[in-house]
């Protein structure tokens, strides 16, 4: 019985946080950038979502679609105003370029999240949910709205892989993960292609993040954790490697479950923490890393 | 590179004022600038990492929260005198930072410093969990404290910071602080010199983890509590890196202005409420953006044109 609960809702969790890790390691891989205002555009989305239908009178369906909007701006505003500045620096030396995206991203996060919790408070917001009720799933009473954010989590990433694999844009970008320099000599802008992935990334974090919204809520403290787990999943799973991701997504919401229906919710995210480790020691590519 | 003696010309005095400081100053304001002179201390023990070793450190409160629990819970629970609880403090931080530093430093860049920020949410947990050894969320409370004169905290805190920023000069200036400069703005290269990069970086590591346990011990013993909020929780850890970075980086003594600055502008800024902290980090963002090399930087620029 509490086997299956842990099946159900572990399913639902790491769907979401497969979907939030998704566009970190799409950034990664084709711009190497590690975004750690991730958690912080997230919020924003959810938090959109929330405010537009809960505060301003737009419904829910209308809402959602803000929250999604916001995060896509969001998104590109981190682009256009930290991470792009940092790497047409030329006071900035070339070697420490990584260490300035880190420390800009940081604090760019933290200031997305002082405005949030100035205009809105630092309470916790849960989005109005697209879908209520309840469904009996082989004994196990399940919100339809768990099921809702798992089935959008896979659409939306099946979408993504289509994309990347089948569309002729998208191949472009899984080009340029590949061999930046190949595909400049092809024709391709890559200043276009950052500002393409930007977005997707953006639409990906406002996705996951008005998800997030409906099934736990979220608050302005969330951004630092939300930024850690996508960090530490996508590392886990090989930092550039999508599949990689989902897998690690699906072990760390499995395990985080688990420890929370069978040992203490207390204790939640320690054994996914040292699992980190382990893996950072024993195989610092992770599951299926490139390097 | 600013030249040492011209440095020290220009540190002196503002040494000598602060010193001065207790003679003329509301207890209040004494308060502030001796948790700010803590604080320093972490920030230029960060810089050792950062602005030498070029390893992004985002745990410095790993290493701060070992040295202030190593000592307070030995002096909560078993009555020992503070010395012997600082020396404990300090050791445990060493032990604890080496632990950490000698398989994480195999890894680069990232991956060094998604571990360091691991650390510090595990010991965050492990705080939360233990909490009837270490207060848990609640916090920890000394019966000791070093003393209850705001004056000689004040002088106390000063004078640790002053001894704490020359030492890490003296060793940041040292052929083996030029090592680790090397080291950290190209590993390959330096390793092709024949010089141990791991063990520079090691050893930057512990002292780093010294300072910073150090630190945290004397803080604990000055507030005579210790919480994961004030001394361990990622946001204090964020705070330490903005005031090295806006202080300028592989400077040492940057770390101690950007400190003492963002307590007095998080004073001044106080009427602000939460947005305080926003406008902190948008300034430290405009630093990063357009002055990379932070406010001492900008002087040393000024100098050089």
């Amino acid at each position: 019985m509490i086997g299956l609960q842990i099946l159900v809702d572990g399913f639902a969790i790491s769907a979401l946080y497969a979907l939030g890790a998704m566009g970190f390691t799409l950034i990664f891989g084709v711009s190497g950038v590690l975004n750690l205002s991730h958690g912080a555009l997230m919020v924003t989305a959810a938090v959109a979502a929330w405010a537009a239908s809960a505060q301003y009178g737009f419904g829910s369906y209308a809402g959602a679609a803000i929250g999604v909007l916001c995060g896509l701006v969001g998104a590109l505003v981190t682009y256009f105003a930290v991470v792009a500045p940092i790497e047409r620096s030329k006071a900035i030396p070339r070697a420490e370029k990584e260490i300035f995206v880190l420390t800009g991203t940081l604090l760019w996060g933290i200031m997305i999240q002082q405005l949030v919790a100035y205009f809105y408070t630092d309470n916790p917001k849960t989005v109005l949910p697209l879908i209520e009720g309840v469904v009996e799933l082989a004994g196990v009473r399940t919100p339809r709205n768990e099921l809702f954010t798992a089935l959008v989590c896979w659409v939306v990433i099946a979408l993504l892989w289509a994309f990347v694999n089948k569309a002729r844009a998208g191949k472009v970008l899984l080009a340029a993960s590949m061999n930046p320099r190949g595909v400049t000599l092809l024709g391709h802008d890559m200043g276009r292609i950052y500002i393409a992935v930007w977005a997707i990334y953006g639409l990906l974090a406002g996705i996951a993040g008005v998800l997030l919204g409906m099934f736990l809520g979220v608050s302005s403290y969330s951004v630092g954790p939300l930024t850690a787990s996508a960090f530490s999943i996508v590392v886990l799973g090989g930092l550039g490697s999508v599949t990689g991701s989902l897998i690690a997504a699906y072990v760390v919401g499995y395990l985080e479950t688990a420890t929370a229906y069978l040992v203490s919710p207390a204790y939640r995210v320690i054994p996914a923490l040292l699992l980190l480790v382990a893996v950072m020691y024993l195989r610092p590519q992770g599951f299926l890393g490139r390097r | 590179m600013t030249f040492p003696l011209r440095g020290l010309l220009l540190i002196l005095p503002l040494l000598v004022v602060a010193a001065l400081l207790p003679l003329g100053v509301s207890g209040y304001i004494l308060g502030l600038l001796t948790v700010a002179y803590y604080f320093a201390v972490f920030s230029m023990a960060w810089d050792l990492l950062f602005g030498f070793a070029g390893e992004v450190n985002f745990g410095p409160t790993f290493l701060i929260g070992l040295g202030a629990y190593g000592a307070g819970i030995l002096n909560n629970r078993y009555g020992i005198d503070i010395p012997l609880c600082l020396l404990a403090g300090t050791l445990l931080a060493v032990v604890g930072g080496l632990a950490l530093a000698v398989p994480a430093l195999k890894l680069s860049g990232p991956y060094f410093g998604l571990v360091t920020l691991v650390a510090v949410l595990l010991l965050q947990n492990l705080i939360v969990v233990f909490s009837d050894l270490t207060g848990g969320e609640i916090g920890l409370t000394v019966p000791d404290v070093i003393s209850i004169d705001a004056d000689t905290n004040y002088w106390i805190a000063l004078g640790f910071m002053a001894v704490s920023g020359l030492i890490l000069t003296a060793i940041a200036r040292s052929p083996a602080g030029l090592i680790l400069q090397a080291a950290g703005q190209d590993p390959v290269v330096a390793g092709a010199l024949g010089f141990n990069v791991a063990k520079h970086k090691i050893a930057a590591f512990a002292v780093s983890a010294a300072f910073s346990g150090l630190a945290g011990g004397l803080i604990v013993f000055y507030m005579g509590t210790a919480s994961v909020g004030t001394l361990i929780d990622t946001a204090v850890g964020v705070q330490i890196i903005i005031a090295a970075v806006l202080g300028g980086r592989r400077t040492i003594v940057g770390g101690a202005l950007g400190a003492v600055f963002l307590i007095a502008a998080g004073e001044i800024l106080r009427p602000l409420g939460s947005l305080s902290t926003f406008v902190v980090s948008a300034a430290a963002l405009a630093v990063i953006l357009f002055v990379p090399t932070g406010l001492l930087g900008l002087a040393s620029l000024r100098r050089a044109s």
